[in-house]
């Protein structure tokens, strides 16, 4: 899970770097120069699979573990657990079942309209993902909604990577402060230049 | 001090259980939180009643035996601690106390508030040891060992096996426990000849015997008595990791002679 966590996170720089060129005022000239250069190179295609497979697999092992968790204590105690522990890490499940919903959504707006299981909204093309980001956000409330689950990712975010380093036995005195930190800007990168998108179109666009 | 205890009362592991509340007064804040329960038992003994069954043995936090789940904390709200090193100044007059038996599903009750903990010793048992020859006693010093990796050997050897960590987690996961036990034998030269095999074994059985899996949220750590460190579990991840892809097979791979 570790590991298919820390390709995930990778792939979302890929995708926040894409969803940024929204913010150049060129019409969406790059922003759909970029998606059509994904919907149809090659390599980027055959990755769409691996891509998937990662999400599939990452959300299998998560819930089968988390079942297993939940079996492993089948009385549970009066008093709730006080224990000193990082905040975030105890809500993994379901700040991931947030983000879970939110990938419905998203793939409900975009992907399965390319492959045609959702249809095209009325007045836009099948492959014109800048109008179709744009019909989106100009909505104030689809925007809120937007920026909520990315907070959400956010929380997941900083836990998960040094979560997945250290499952990984990727652990060493040396770095183990640089790891945390790390976690922290990303989640903060991650979560702030999503939002970044949604805010600019409903305040300045 | 005169104290509320709220206390898990049950017969035996098919019996059903409840909460019991008891009073408690004049408790001296300087007793230990065993002297305590030991003066409620005399009360309910002389009431004619059946005591308190609790574990408790060295009393003086180096044998592992104490447990008990205090106001939602294993070894109540000391850091550092096992239960028998608690004293009643921790508390203050009037508190209410919810004393709980350890919960998981290896750790089937036993008596109130006694959990039978051999499942960890099943762990031991599974490859938690060096396989020694006799034979003549080598020098000391014809083993050099970095002095890091004798700190950190020690360290994850002061584990007592009390189970704070399983009580503690989320998942009830024995990793930090199964994590000592791999560390203080894999990072000493002598350990090091079984240490694939080990890992592999103590952690199948970890798993058949229930445990959960970690999270990462580290209660573990925080509740350790010995204070051990979340460091071993990433080296019997690590270790875990590379004998699975490295180690080669063994037919029947068994330990001793």
């Amino acid at each position: 899970m570790g590991l298919f966590g820390l390709f995930l996170a990778m792939f979302l720089l890929v995708h926040l770097t894409i969803n940024l060129l929204l913010l150049c005022n060129d019409g969406g000239e790059l922003f759909t120069a970029a998606s059509s250069f994904m919907g149809t190179n090659i390599a980027i295609k055959i990755f769409e699979y691996v891509l998937f497979g990662g999400f599939f697999i990452h959300i299998i092992i998560g819930v089968i573990i988390t079942l297993k968790n939940w079996a492993s204590r089948p009385v549970g105690y009066l008093v709730a657990n006080k224990s000193h522990t990082s905040f975030f890490s105890k809500y993994m499940f379901y700040t991931g079942a947030i983000i879970f919903i939110f990938l419905i959504l998203h793939f409900m707006h975009f992907f399965f309209i390319k492959i045609g299981w959702v249809q095209v909204p009325a007045g836009l093309e099948k492959h014109d993902f800048y109008k179709m980001a744009i019909a989106l956000f100009t909505n104030k409330l689809y925007s809120l909604v937007y920026i909520a689950f990315f907070i959400f990712l956010g929380f997941h975010l900083n836990h998960a990577i040094q979560s997945g380093f250290q499952t990984l036995g990727l652990n060493h005195n040396k770095y183990n402060c640089t790891i945390k930190r790390v976690s922290l800007i990303y989640s903060l990168l991650v979560a702030g230049g999503f939002s970044l998108v949604p805010i600019y179109f409903m305040f300045f666009f | 001090m005169d104290l509320t205890l709220k206390i898990w009362r049950q017969k035996n592991s098919s019996s059903k259980g409840k909460f019991e509340t008891y009073k408690v007064n004049d408790v001296s804040p300087d007793s230990s939180f065993f002297e305590m329960l030991d003066t409620l038992n005399q009360q309910i003994i002389e009431k004619g009643n059946d005591p308190v069954a609790f574990d408790h043995d060295c009393r003086e936090g180096i044998c592992g035996t104490c447990s008990l789940y205090i106001n939602g904390r294993p070894h109540g709200p000391k850091r550092g601690i096992t239960t028998c090193q608690l004293h009643m100044r921790s508390f203050k007059n009037g508190d209410t106390i919810v004393v709980e038996p350890w919960r998981a599903k290896p750790f089937p009750l036993v008596k109130d508030l006694i959990v039978d903990r051999s499942a960890l010793d099943l762990i031991i048992q599974a490859g938690g040891y060096v396989s020694v020859n006799t034979g003549g006693i080598p020098d000391a010093n014809a083993i050099p060992i970095p002095k890091m990796n004798a700190d950190l050997a020690m360290d994850a050897a002061s584990c007592i096996g009390c189970g704070a960590c399983v009580a503690s987690c989320a998942n009830a996961s024995a990793m930090l426990f199964v994590g000592a036990k791999v560390s203080q034998l894999a990072l000493l030269p002598q350990g090091k000849i079984e240490a694939a095999n080990r890992v592999q074994k103590m952690v199948a059985e970890m798993d058949r015997l229930g445990f959960g899996n970690c999270s990462n949220t580290y209660a573990c750590e925080a509740e350790c008595p010995k204070e051990i460190k979340v460091t071993n579990i990433a080296r019997m991840n690590r270790q875990f990791m590379k004998a699975k892809v490295c180690a080669e097979k063994h037919e029947a791979a068994s330990f001793g002679g």
